[in-house]
């Protein structure tokens, strides 16, 4: 393959970006990153940039590690990986601390414990150090996007049934409360996404037929 | 395939790339870190006075409203007085004080307290009331907690509180920081009919079960004990230090 015939857009490569919405999610099929999509998405607004901070990370350490990848010792790949992977947290987390420090005080460890996220390590190790950069790179977007959707999809819930607001802005009218109708406190509490998650995975699996498992 | 040399070297040029790359970004970074961290401190004092500052404008609101940032030492005697951008005495600023390094020196043996430096805040808000806030540091069940309490013009009377934590439990010791707390203490006072220093108790159970003026007491929160007494010593050690300040008329 030449590369003056190289097409950025190729179904393959188009297959690399969307794919990790649908059927190979992060979330709801390989049940990859939950704890930190129990524990943020509460309200809208830190899940946002938490999706944000992931698709950061697994975009540009799948594509630093690709480039790296001829060059990389086998016996130390783990160690390398981890040291970009934390390279990159610190950064975002740094950047995040200057730059909206109230999320960043709500999303707290979360933040820092991305460096463990399974999404990453497990993108790195089978894909970047296989593939080229250009298609490493849309491996990363594509999962930060299937994580960062099923997050926002959570927290969208959460927010309107647990605080009546969506990203901060009181949507349920006040006539509502006045009617007797309350906010659920069972929504903010992180059991709650669990079962959210487990509502999207039982959608998604009832329209993508080969998902289901055969028993 | 790839010797041990080259493993060695690979690794060490790659934490050196990383580390330039890591304290390059700190410091480019610490000046807009700092400054939220300011901002920060000046809502919270704020807040303890009932007004609430959006982030962009917290620094124009502060000057606003705060008159008078000194420094007193345990005796009541002000060291330093900052007000409207200048120093009417001394030259430390209130704000830049680091509360927690002369609440050590409390429990220090060498220095003696006399030379123990406290914050305090003077504040006029709307209606023309002068209030004196005096921030608050203490240990929680899990980190530290903080806060702010502001007292009225007679300083006895607390005309609001503020606490943060870093680390209670949500749901029990956390309540701290929910107004449903921290309204208790409105109009509550910390000296008794006789002039003499009560603090302000969190009461376990009650203050209607206790024996205490319900003046001086808030209740506890269920199952939030140690955070509690956390918040009770907190006021306790924090307010006694300003004992001869508040005292004098």
């Amino acid at each position: 393959m030449s590369q003056s015939k190289y097409n950025p857009f190729s179904p393959v490569n188009r297959k690399l970006l969307l794919g990790p919405l649908n059927i190979e999610n992060p979330i709801t099929v390989q049940v990859l990153g939950i704890c930190s999509a129990l524990a943020v998405t509460a309200q809208m607004k830190p899940a946002i940039v938490m999706a944000a901070s992931v698709i950061a990370v697994t975009a540009i350490s799948n594509f630093v590690i690709s480039i790296l990848r001829n060059t990389i010792p086998p016996r130390i790949r783990i160690i390398v990986e981890l040291v970009v992977i934390a390279t990159l947290v610190i950064l975002v987390d740094q950047v995040l601390k200057a730059y909206v420090y109230d999320v960043s005080k709500q999303l707290s460890v979360f933040v820092g414990l991305i460096i463990t996220n399974c999404i990453i390590m497990g993108r790195l190790e089978a894909f970047a150090l296989a593939n080229k950069p250009f298609p490493s790179l849309l491996d990363g977007i594509g999962n930060g996007l299937g994580y960062g959707l099923v997050l926002i999809t959570v927290s969208f819930f959460r927010e309107l049934l647990g605080s009546g607001s969506v990203l901060g802005y009181k949507v349920i009218p006040e006539a509502f409360y006045d009617f007797g109708y309350r906010d659920n406190g069972f929504m903010i509490l992180p059991p709650m996404a669990l079962i959210i998650v487990g509502v999207i995975i039982w959608i998604q699996r009832s329209y993508v037929k080969s998902l289901v498992e055969k028993d | 395939m790839f010797s041990n040399k080259y493993i060695f070297i690979y690794s060490s040029v790659l934490v050196i790339v990383v580390a330039v790359l890591l304290a390059l970004a700190a410091t480019l970074l610490k000046p807009a870190q700092e400054n939220n961290v300011k901002t920060e401190k000046m809502q919270q004092i704020l807040q303890s006075a009932g007004i609430e500052s959006p982030t962009k404008e917290t620094i124009s609101i502060y000057h606003k409203y705060i008159t008078n940032e000194l420094i007193i030492n345990i005796e009541g005697e002000i060291l330093s007085d900052f007000a409207q951008g200048e120093f009417i005495k001394g030259n430390e600023r209130a704000f830049d004080l680091n509360l927690k390094e002369e609440l050590r020196k409390l429990s220090g043996k060498t220095p003696t307290p006399k030379d123990v430096r406290l914050p305090l805040f003077v504040l006029m808000n709307d209606q023309k009331d002068t209030l004196f806030i005096i921030p608050l540091i203490g240990k929680g069940l899990w980190g530290p907690v903080w806060g702010n309490i502001a007292l009225k013009s007679d300083k006895n009377t607390v005309a609001g509180v503020t606490f943060g934590h870093k680390s209670e439990t949500p749901g029990l010791g956390a309540e701290i920081s929910t107004p449903t707390f921290q309204n208790q203490f409105l109009g509550k006072q910390i000296f008794d009919e006789n002039g003499d220093f009560t603090s302000i108790k969190v009461v376990k159970g009650g203050v209607a079960n206790s024996s205490l003026n319900p003046i001086h007491g808030v209740d506890a929160i269920s199952g939030g004990t140690i955070t509690s007494k956390g918040v009770n010593n907190m006021l306790e050690i924090c307010l006694k230090n300003y004992e001869s300040f508040l005292k004098t008329k």
